[in-house]
């Protein structure tokens, strides 16, 4: 029985020990915020710039950029999660909570559905259960570490739900749309899991 | 279309695409099933994105083809081409 | 092995992972050195493709990069020539652990578009930034393999120009050997620009490639050249926007965009 190959010195990037508890399984920590994108980065002009909130009939909720920016802005501090395998901690965000918009909505007859759908510029879609949006844990993200979102990283606002695979978190955000039914988004009708826990290491369509 | 740091050119993906294809798609032509436009499927914008590997049209950016590797499966999806054409190598007789 | 005599059978092969070994090293500069394989089974290679290559540590983590092959498909043996990026996960092992005698696992010949032959017919014109030299070189070592030839029908020659954009002089890979291909051929040529420090002296070009660089340089778009575009990705829009505002035909133009780093990491 031959020994299974390794390249003789290679190892992989050396963690530090003290954040190893703080990453799920199979992730390591990165010092860098690595930009994957699966299309061009969206060149969209603050001055038409609106994101919406979409009910399953109409109404619709909208704001533009003026209007948002009134909107109670909230400062947190999370960790991050890509099923790429990286992770970064203590990512520091500016936004406005899901629920202050879902209150907001409500003013406007906007009934939540069960599920969401993040629709963004460019055509990608993330589904998620209203659930994972809900009870302070997803926000529209308009800044990172203390400056405007860059378009790079998913500006002029993006989602951001932490507590799921950072590819529920939407760049270019533009609506939430609610859904009776779950809908498959961009990568969960390609092979990556509906709901992306990374605690469970649920990366692919099949994992438990 | 706007410079891109990302976008990589249609090799970039040439490596996946020959654990699907025999012939080499790279240099098949492929029409874009939104806007028409035809190609060589070697000039299209790649992003290659870790979850997988999208080649978008170079003219509306719609996508072309994506690819991903899950696990044990390969996923691929090429609704995005109307068509794909490419030079047909004469198969050896094995004797 | 000339294109033309490469079993299409072996088109079948090029998705097997194989084990490579070191026969050598060498340095081409303080950041960059070629690693020259032996490959069992190597079906054999057109100027301008790449392989992959994937390492594996102990406990099975792996990590996977493409790198142009550098040599001639009239050599036997395969060569990489790898730059160091600083917090590359691949590069600095490539460069500073790998050695002779040590396996490399390794994919290919990969990718049929940014290849050329001296089949074709047509003047070439190779624009470089960094280490996008590489897959060009194995353009013009392809090239002078043939015109080394004494069979005359293969002989002929195509007239070729390399524009080639580094940092500094001591960035620029494959000097020496430059300045030979254009002594022994006069249908060469090879022009350098310098975009941080220029070499004392120089009297060449001394700044990014621009319009103004490439219609110096490159032959009137009537002359239809083939055009090869290799680099970081900023320097390949750049000049392949300039070559098509220029005039040239967009289809005469292939490029390969190697990433914002202009390398593999």
């Amino acid at each position: 029985m031959t020994e299974p190959f390794a390249s003789r010195g290679f190892r992989r990037r050396p963690q530090p020990s003290a954040t190893a508890g703080r990453l799920p399984p199979g992730q390591y920590e990165t010092p860098d915020f690595p930009v994957l994108s699966a299309g061009p980065t969206p060149r969209i002009s603050l001055a038409t710039w609106d994101f919406a909130l979409r009910g399953p009939d109409v109404p619709v909720a909208r704001w533009t950029r003026d209007e948002f920016q009134t909107l109670p802005h909230e400062t947190v501090t999370v960790d991050i999660h890509c099923v790429t395998k990286w992770s970064k901690l203590d990512t520091v965000w500016e936004g406005v909570s899901v629920d202050t918009l879902l209150v907001e909505a409500a003013a406007h007859g906007v009934k939540p559905a069960p599920y969401v759908l993040a629709v963004s510029d460019g055509g990608y879609t993330t589904n998620l259960p209203l659930a994972d949006v809900t009870g302070g844990k997803a926000w529209v993200a308009v800044k990172f570490a203390g400056a405007p979102l860059e378009p790079e990283h998913g500006g002029p606002a993006r989602l951001l739900v932490p507590h799921l695979y950072f590819w529920k978190s939407a760049k270019w955000l533009r609506e939430l749309r609610f859904m009776e039914r779950d809908a498959a988004g961009f990568w969960e009708s390609f092979g990556y899991h509906n709901y992306g826990d990374p605690w469970r290491e649920q990366r692919y369509a099949g994992d438990p | 279309m706007k410079g891109e740091a990302l976008r990589l050119d249609g090799n970039a993906a040439a490596g996946i695409l020959s654990e699907v294809f025999v012939p080499d798609l790279t240099t098949a032509q492929a029409t874009c099933a939104n806007c028409g436009t035809i190609r060589a499927m070697g000039a299209l914008p790649v992003y290659a994105h870790g979850m997988g590997t999208v080649m978008r049209c170079p003219s509306c950016d719609a996508v072309i083809l994506r690819i991903a590797r899950t696990r044990n499966k390969l996923w691929l999806d090429l609704t995005g081409a109307r068509l794909v054409v490419m030079a047909a190598a004469a198969a050896p007789t094995v004797v | 092995m000339s294109p033309a005599s490469v079993p299409i059978a072996s088109r079948a092969s090029a998705i097997a992972w194989r084990f490579a070994t070191v026969a050598s090293v060498v340095t081409e500069t303080p950041r960059a050195r070629t690693i020259v394989l032996d490959v069992p089974k190597w079906p054999g290679h057109r100027a301008g493709q790449h392989v992959d290559v994937r390492l594996t540590a102990e406990d099975g983590y792996q990590a996977q990069r493409s790198y142009s092959i550098a040599s001639a498909p009239e050599d036997a043996r395969i060569a990489l020539t790898v730059e160091r990026i600083d917090d590359g996960e691949v590069s600095p092992y490539l460069t500073d652990v790998l050695g002779a005698g040590d396996r490399l696992e390794l994919r290919g010949p990969i990718g049929g578009y940014f290849v050329w032959d001296n089949a074709l017919s047509g003047s070439l014109l190779l624009v470089a930034g960094g280490s996008g030299i590489v897959p060009l070189m194995a353009m013009l070592r392809h090239r002078a393999a043939a015109l080394a030839t004494a069979d005359m029908r293969v002989r002929h020659r195509v007239p070729a120009r390399l524009l080639y954009s580094s940092r500094r002089w001591d960035d620029a890979f494959y000097r020496d050997e430059l300045a030979r291909l254009v002594q022994n051929d006069e249908a060469l040529e090879v022009a350098f620009t310098f975009t941080r420090e220029p070499p004392e002296g120089w009297t060449g070009f001394r700044r990014r490639i621009d319009r103004m660089m490439l219609a110096e340089v490159a032959w009137p778009p009537r002359e239809r050249p083939r055009v090869f575009v290799c680099g970081p990705t900023p320097l390949v829009e750049a000049v392949a926007a300039a070559l098509v505002e220029l005039g040239h035909d967009p289809a005469l133009v292939k490029t390969e965009r190697f990433g914002p780093t202009g390398g593999s990491t």
